[in-house]
Formats: C-alpha cells, structure tokens, sequence
C-alpha cells in the first residue's frame, strides 16, 4: 500500500510524459488524475483511526542490499500521514497553477513535478536510511529540471546552486549515516540501515556531536535555516509557479521531517546540548529572513524571505521538544505549506498577467483584479499569524512550548510577529493599493484559479479553526517521541503534559 | 610443470590470445572491415563465455607469474565487456572515416590481453609485460587516424611519458630486487625491505600514477583525451585504467606495501589532490572529453579510497569497492564516451559544449543516455555512480580516513557542477533544428541502451552483483606467516 502510493506517482510521470502527444492537456489530467488516485489511497488510513503509540499505521519491509542490511523499510505514522497529505493536495495545486503557465514541453513538466513529488513522499515514508537518503537525493534531480526549463530569467543560476546546496550537505550526511552503520556494526556485529536498529545505537559524546551536525547541516540546508539559506531565494524566486509551491510547500518540510525523525531521536543527549545554538538559528532565521523579506521588491522574493522565517519558528520549536512546541510545528508545517503556496500561485499569477514580479512597477492592481487582491489579503493576514487562520495556531503553539524552555529565546522570536505583519501588509500595499503605476488591462482570476484559491482558502480556515483534527492525528507520534525523553533534557517536565489537557479541550 | 588443469584455467587468456592471431591473419587473407570486427566480437564473445567455465578452478597459481581468481576473473569480465563495447563503437566510428581500419580491432585485443594479464599478475615480470601489452596497443590505437594532427600529438605525448613510467617502473623493481632478491609479491611481503627498497616502491608507484593519471602525473590526460578518436578514449579511460588499478590493490596487499608508513600516507596525499585538482580543472573546460579527462582525474582520486583503506578494513572490503566502483565507473564512461562516439560527423569529433546545446530536443534518446552517464559520474542515487561511492564511503568511513572522504565530498560538489552544466547546455533550447544525421548506428543505440541498462540496474538493484563479490572475493592479504 505505501509503496503503490509512490509506484503511482511514478507511473503518472510517465504516462503524462508520454502523454504529450495526444495534446497538451492530456498531461495535465492524467496529472491530476494520478493525484487523485493517490490521495484516494490514503482514505483508508483516516478509515481506521489512530492505534495507540508505538504502532504505526503501516509498513513494508523487503530487502534490499543484504550485504549492508539495506532493505526497503517505509512506515506511516500520524505525522508523516499529515506531511504525506499536504504533499498529494499541494501536488494537486500546483498541477492546476501551472494549467496555463506551462506551454512547452507539458508532457516532462508534469513528468518531474510528479517524480518530486514521488521523492518527497518517499522521504515521508522511508524508514531505512539508506532509501531515506535516495529519495532525498532523488526529488532534488527533477527539481532541478523543472527551475532548469521553465524557470524565470536567471534560472541557470539558481538551478544549479539549488543542486550544489542540497546536493554537498547531502553527502554530509551520507557521511554520518555511514559512520553511524559502522559504529552500530561494531557494537551488534551486523550491517544495518534500519531506522529503529540504528536508535538503539550508543555513541560516545564526542562522535555523536559530529554525526549529528552532518545531519543537521543536511536537513537545515533545506529547511533552510540561517545561515544555509542563500538557495533559497534563487530556487524560489526563479521556479515556475508549479515549482516554487511545491519548493516552499512541500520540500522545505523535508528539512523539517528530517530533524523531527531522525537528527532528535537520533542523538538524544547531543540534542540537549545543541538546542541552544540550533534555537539562536531559529531565532536568527525569524529575524534576518523576516527584515530581508521587508527589503525586496520582487514578490516572489518577498514569500521566498518570509518562508525562511516562518520555518525559523520551525526550528524553534522542534529544538525546544515538548508536547506543545512540537503540536505547534505540525501545524506551523502545515499552515505555511499552504500559505505560502497560495502566495506563490498568487505571485505567479501576477506576474502571468503583467509579466513582472517587480512590485516598483505594480500598485493600483485592486481595481483591475478585485478578486485576486483579496484573496492576497487574505493569504498575507493568514501568513502574518492573524488569529483564527492556521498560522497563529502554529506560530502560537510554538512560542507557548519554547518559553518553557528558554524565556529570552522566546521573547526574540515574538519580534518575529511584529516583522510579519509589516512585510505580509507591505507586499498587499505595493502590489493592490496606491496608484497605478503603469496601465494594466488583465483578466482577473477565473474558475480555475478561484477553485484552486478557494479549496486552499478552506484548509487555512480549518487549520485555524479546528487544529485538533490534525492534532489527534499526529497525536500518537507526539507522546511516542516525547516518551523516554529525559526529564533533564531541555525541559522542565510537566505532571501532565499539555498536549493532553488540549486534546480534552479540543475533543468535539 | 603446468598441468592441464592450469591451462583451462588460463582459457580466458589462451582463447583471447588466439582470437588475435586469427583476426591479424584474417587482415592478411582478405581485408575487410566487417571481416575484422565480426571476428573480433564473436572471439571476445567466446573468451567472456570460458570465464563461467574456469570460475571453478580458481584461486590457482599458474607458474610464479600467474594467479587467476575470483578478483582477477570479476575483472577480466569487465574489462573483456569494456573492450567488447569499445569494439561496437569502433566499428561506427571507423566505418564512416577513411583509410585501413581494420587493425584498430587487433590492437584491442592485445590490448585486453595486456589488461587480462595485469588483472592476474602475481610477479613483477607478468606486472610489466602485461603492462607494455596494453601501454603498446594504446599508443598505436590512440595515433590511429594517421592523418589527424591531433591523434598523432596525443599518441606521442602517450608514448613518450609512458616510456618514462615504464622506465620508472623498471628501475623501481630493479631496486626492489637489489635489496629483497625477489620479485613475486608474495614472497617480497615477507621480506621487509630498507631504504632502497622503500624508494624503489615509490619509483614503482610513480609508473602507477603515470598510468592511472593522477596528480602530479597528470599533465597528459586531458591532451590525450582530446586527441585520441572517442571509442579509443573509451579503452583508454576504462580497460587501461582499471587493470592498473586492480593490479595496484593486488600488489600492494600482497607485498604489503600499503603497510610502509610513507607509501600509504602518500597514496593518500595523492588521492586527496587528485580529486581537488582533477575536478577543479574540469570546472572550465568548454570540451566534453576534456571535461570527462580531468573528472577521470577525479574518479582515479576517488578510487584511491579503496587502496589507502585498504590497511584497516581488508584487503576484502577493499576489494569488494573497487571492483564496484569500476564496473559503475565502466558503464558511465563507456557510455557517456559511447554518445560522444555517436554524435560524431564524418569529418571531426563532437566535442564542444555548444554541439550538445539542445541535445534533449534535437535526439532525445541520446541526451538520456548522456545525462544518465553524467548523473551516474556524479553520484546520484538508483544510478550505479551512487553505488559505488557508497561504497567507497563505507570502505573509508571503515578505515576512518576523513580527510579523503571530505575530499571526496568537495570533489563530488565541484564535479556536480560540471555535469549539470553539460545536462542543462543539453536541456536549452536548440539555436536551429539540425537535421538529422542520415545513418541510424544500430549496434551504437544497441549498446548504449544495454550500458543505460546496467547503470540503472547496478544503481536500483545492485544485490546480485555483490553477491557475486562477496564474500567470495579474497584477495591473500599476504604475511611473513605464509611464507
């Protein structure tokens, strides 16, 4: 069953691939359809509800490489349930920005936008490090295709610096995987790349700080955390609409994915010590990409900026690791997947209609676009953290958790909520109000796009309105993290912890 | 006394060895390119098919010189397969260009001769006669088109620095003689040498380097690259390499040089300024072969990682990754060379970076092909590049050598850079439609897709081929107790 959610993704590709000579739009369905198909493979799991912690809600187990203890392990609990649906719905989004943007070659467009997607579930699932590290590298190669081919002016440039980053810490941390298995294999004398086998694995402080920072570079690369973040501007800024939602939806949480799966439960101890510096990044990342965020006058650069910053919050409250820092991460992934997507599509909208992402040569757009300006608003109060929209619940959550761990961490990155509403307002500012600045006649957006616009409208909605639905679903994840967590370890903790007191509340 | 038993043994050797004397005697009787090339694939064919045939009878020491097993014959197969490929590429490159072709067959025969040899070499007089086999094949082969300037610059530039090595090479072993009065390697690990032995073993690794061009040896390659006609840089970057590298493995273990403090730390010297200089030259180059030159570079720094680990984790961990990473490394560049090969108008070579502008929509079967190679040289994963350098992770994370291994990680960032350049120049959209080239190589296409086939197959399910080394694979770390 996990496996053909991938398999399908890739035979999508294909078949779209092939497609392209029975007309351009064939693609594009057979796109949708295989989106459809596999979103529709994951009803079963909401079907059944959710076990009690430790069990996972599937897994498939083949070998693979015998000689490494390789196999082909992919597993499904409720937060990569979560993550694995905001993959195949954002998936849907962008085949259906990209309908009219896309002109050339459709047919492999759609081919590497699904065999992304395909790599970032398998990225979701894997549960052996080995395959965990393949798809990594794999949803990097179609991605590269689609900023490479149908990116904007500069897209050589950005293309291949999006490859290189990704590309160098992900040696890294093939690196410390395999320095892992040999340590491991020392100790229990046989090869393995299994996920829960390595866990078990006891390492000396010292080497322990080394692997865990190959890890971390590679998943705060792509997260991105200061000060690995250089890529993303480019990559974001530079991909075709398709591309950036599913960048800055999807992919950046594989970064998170990364250090909430492995790099914590990973290397518990050396965790506990790094979480101050990793915080600080958090923080810095909050600040920096928020003020950077301010400064441009591309839009494109403007959401790219504020992703960094919202994923600083990320950061934050994954290294403060209690029950509500982590219930706030879910939901920050969660909410700014969506948000930032729909500023993406809104941008590459924009720029469709006047060809320019330049907000010097936009302002007065409201008159012309009426409907588009207010679904910006819309998005940018919802990315600002206005309360009852899905990112103040995650940002909230998260600044709850941290301020149990580090008061002052904490207060620096509430500053974080003054710098969003002054770029989120700034960008509708320049963009919708003011004069008009050059003469536009455009075409407002139209069934498709108010659809599209309109079912990621709903999903900020219920994020902000009704977050424990999605609690309850990772909730299983959460206590089974936070079990056999150290009492010592970076928090103070709780007789009851509040995840619980929550779920009671929450419970319709 | 050489028994039967030694001699079917030997098959491998014995049917190639033969295959040449019937090919240069069917040039004599009637000279006939397609003549010349059936022959010489049907008798490599035939010399692939005895290797299942032997494979029971080995580990087995044939006279002093001699010693067929596992590792030797796993080799034998590649660089018998490499040849095979090359011959396949000869046959379309030469076909449409003038003059006698038909000895460009003999000479890769004796060329797999002299990598066959070297695979099984267990003594310094099969090491350097195997050796001048090969080395002597490739001069002629690289100077083969006798009226192209370039081949005929590049086959001197081969030949002289090669004489240089052999030189090195004999000198290095006369001292090593002088001081420990042996010359099989078996017997050299149990004598300890001093001084002059420790200088004639350098003098000896000089030659390899030559060979294997790695820096400071390195100045010929990207001229000779350039000069020599594509199939026959396919050969040269593959067959040739690769024995010497197995050779330099066997060696080492068995005489135990990797053992001496100063070998070893040079061995690793060498391989970390191979990969940094290798890839950092290719980075601007505006020519795919000579692109692919500096990366080999590279690739023979990469490959160092098995000999230097090879002290710590094994001589069968060791030997276990570079016969993968050479087999990944075979597919890749006979295939990337292969699409060179095709690409190739009658008249010159396509080697620029501007001939392949476009490639994706003007011959898309052949920019696959090519991009896959490049993404396999470059390590991404379900390709057999990946693998490969897993494995060379695992052998050097095993013999805790990280400073080649973060070397190893430059490297691969720079060469990532120059590949995607080659992908993306492929992926732009073409200046002008050109038109098609009128003849359809079958035989190419044919064993281009069998090459996509094995690199995407060794990437995704590279299982039985390890088996098939493991753990079979045993290379006598040799010590004074055996003696």
């Amino acid at each position: 069953m996990l496996a053909a959610l991938i398999l399908v993704l890739a035979v999508g590709g294909l078949l779209a691939w092939q497609a392209e000579r029975y007309g351009a739009n064939a693609p594009r369905w057979i796109a949708l359809m295989t989106l459809i198909v596999d979103g529709a493979l994951l009803i079963p799991y909401f079907a059944g509800g959710f076990p009690e912690a430790g069990v996972w809600l599937d897994d498939i187990r083949l070998h693979w490489i015998p000689r490494f203890g390789i196999s082909f392990h992919l597993g499904l609990d409720g937060v990569s349930l979560l993550l694995v649906v905001l993959t195949i719905f954002l998936g849907l989004m962008a085949v259906a920005a990209s309908w009219t943007e896309i002109r050339e070659r459709v047919g492999f467009f759609h081919f590497n936008l699904l065999w992304t997607l395909a790599g970032v579930l398998g990225v979701f699932l894997a549960l052996d490090l080995f395959l965990f590290f393949v798809f990594w590298e794999i949803m990097i190669v179609p991605m590269y295709f689609l900023i490479a081919l149908w990116g904007h002016e500069n897209r050589a440039y950005a293309a291949i610096k999006f490859f290189l980053f990704t590309q160098v810490s992900g040696l890294l941390m093939l690196l410390a995987m395999v320095v892992l298995v040999i340590i491991h294999q020392r100790d229990a004398g046989v090869y393995t790349f299994d996920y829960f086998d390595l866990l078990q694995t006891s390492l000396e402080l010292n080497t322990a700080w080394w692997l865990m920072l190959g890890f971390f570079i590679a998943f705060t690369v792509k997260l991105p955390g200061v000060p690995f973040h250089t890529w993303l501007p480019d990559a974001h800024t530079q991909a075709p609409t398709g591309g950036s939602v599913i960048l800055a939806g999807v992919m950046l949480k594989t970064g998170a994915y990364g250090l909430l799966r492995f790099v914590i439960p990973l290397f518990p101890e050396t965790v506990a010590d790094f979480s101050p510096i990793a915080m600080g990044l958090g923080v810095a990342g909050i600040l920096y990409g928020g003020m950077l965020a301010f400064a441009q006058s591309d839009m494109k650069r403007l959401v790219a900026y504020s992703s960094v910053s919202h994923m600083g919050f990320v950061l934050v409250g994954l290294f403060a690791w209690n029950a509500l820092a982590l219930q706030g991460v879910v939901i920050t992934l969660l909410a700014h997947g969506i948000s930032s997507a729909a500023l993406f599509v809104l941008a590459g909208a924009v720029q469709e209609r006047i060809h320019t992402r330049d907000m010097n040569r936009m302002g007065g757009l409201w008159t012309d676009v009426p409907r588009m300006a207010a679904i910006g608003l819309f998005f940018s109060v919802a990315a600002l953290g206005m309360p009852g929209l899905g990112n103040f619940i995650g940002e909230f959550l998260v600044l709850l958790g941290a301020y149990r761990v580090d008061a002052a961490m904490t207060a620096a990155a509430a500053l974080g909520l003054i710098i969003a509403p002054v770029y989120s307002l700034i960008l509708i500012q320049r963009a919708f109000h003011g004069e008009t600045r050059e003469i536009h006649r455009i075409r407002d957006f139209g069934a498709r796009e108010l659809a599209l616009m309109g079912f990621l409208i709903v999903a900020t909605v219920w994020i902000g309105m009704y977050p424990q639905s999605m609690l309850d679903v990772s909730d299983t994840w959460l206590k089974n993290s936070l079990r056999g967590w150290g009492e010592g370890v970076a928090q103070p903790n709780d007789s009851q912890p509040p995840g619980e007191r929550l779920a009671d509340r929450g419970e319709p | 006394m050489i028994t039967t038993t030694d001699l079917l043994a030997l098959l491998p050797l014995i049917v190639l060895s033969a295959v040449a004397v019937i090919v240069m005697l069917a040039i004599a009787v009637h000279r006939n390119h397609r003549l010349a090339f059936l022959l010489t694939v049907a008798g490599i064919l035939i010399s692939l098919i005895t290797v299942p045939l032997v494979s029971d009878l080995v580990p087995r020491l044939i006279t002093p010189l001699v010693l067929v097993d596992r590792y030797a014959l796993v080799f034998t197969v590649m660089a018998y397969a490499a040849g095979l490929v090359a011959a396949v590429l000869c046959w379309e490159y030469f076909r449409v260009r003038e003059g006698h072709q038909e000895e460009v067959y003999l000479l890769i025969l004796t060329a797999l001769l002299g990598a066959g040899v070297l695979a099984a070499a267990h003594h310094f007089a099969s090491f350097f006669l195997g050796l001048e086999i090969l080395s002597v094949s490739l001069f002629a082969l690289i100077a083969y088109p006798l009226r192209e300037i370039r081949a005929l610059e590049a086959g001197i530039k081969y030949l002289v620095l090669s004489g240089v090595a052999s030189a090195f090479l004999l000198f290095g072993m006369a001292l090593v003689y002088a001081e420990t009065g042996t010359m099989e390697f078996a017997v050299l690990g149990g004598r300890p040498g001093t001084f002059p032995s420790v200088i004639g073993t350098i003098l000896i690794l000089v030659a390899v380097g030559f060979k294997l061009s790695l820096v400071p040896f390195h100045l010929w390659t990207a001229d000779v690259y350039q000069g020599a006609p594509a199939p026959i840089t396919a050969l040269l970057a593959t067959v040739s390499k690769g024995s010497v590298f197995i050779l330099l493995l066997r060696y080492g273990l068995e005489s135990g040089v990797f053992r001496v403090p100063v070998v070893s730390v040079l061995l690793a010297l060498i391989a970390v300024v191979s990969m940094l200089v290798g890839n950092f030259l290719a980075l601007r180059q505006n020519n795919v072969k000579r692109i692919l030159a500096y990366s080999s570079i590279g690739h023979m720094g990469y490959l160092l990682v098995a000999p230097v680990a090879a002290n710590v984790v094994g001589g069968n961990l060791a030997a276990e990754a570079l016969l993968v990473y050479l087999a990944a490394y075979f597919a890749m560049t006979l295939a990337a060379f292969g699409v060179v090969t095709v690409m190739s108008p009658a008249d010159r070579e396509a080697e620029e970076l501007d001939d392949y502008t476009g490639l994706f929509w003007t011959r898309p079967w052949l920019a696959t092909v090519f991009s896959v190679a490049l993404l396999s040289l470059a390590g991404i994963p379900l390709t057999a590049g990946f693998i490969g350098k897993f494995y060379l992770f695992a052998a050097g994370s095993q013999g805790a050598l990280w400073m080649l291994l973060g070397a190893l990680i430059i490297g691969s960032g720079l060469g990532l850079y120059y590949y995607i350049r080659i992908v993306f120049q492929m992926a732009q959209a073409p200046a002008a439609l050109q038109a098609r080239p009128e003849a359809r190589p079958v035989g190419a296409h044919l064993v281009l897709a069998i090459l996509l086939l094995l690199i995407f197959g060794l990437g995704v399910y590279p299982a039985p081929f390890i088996d098939l080394l493991h753990p079979e694979i045993n290379v006598p770390k040799q010590s004074a107790a055996q003696q």
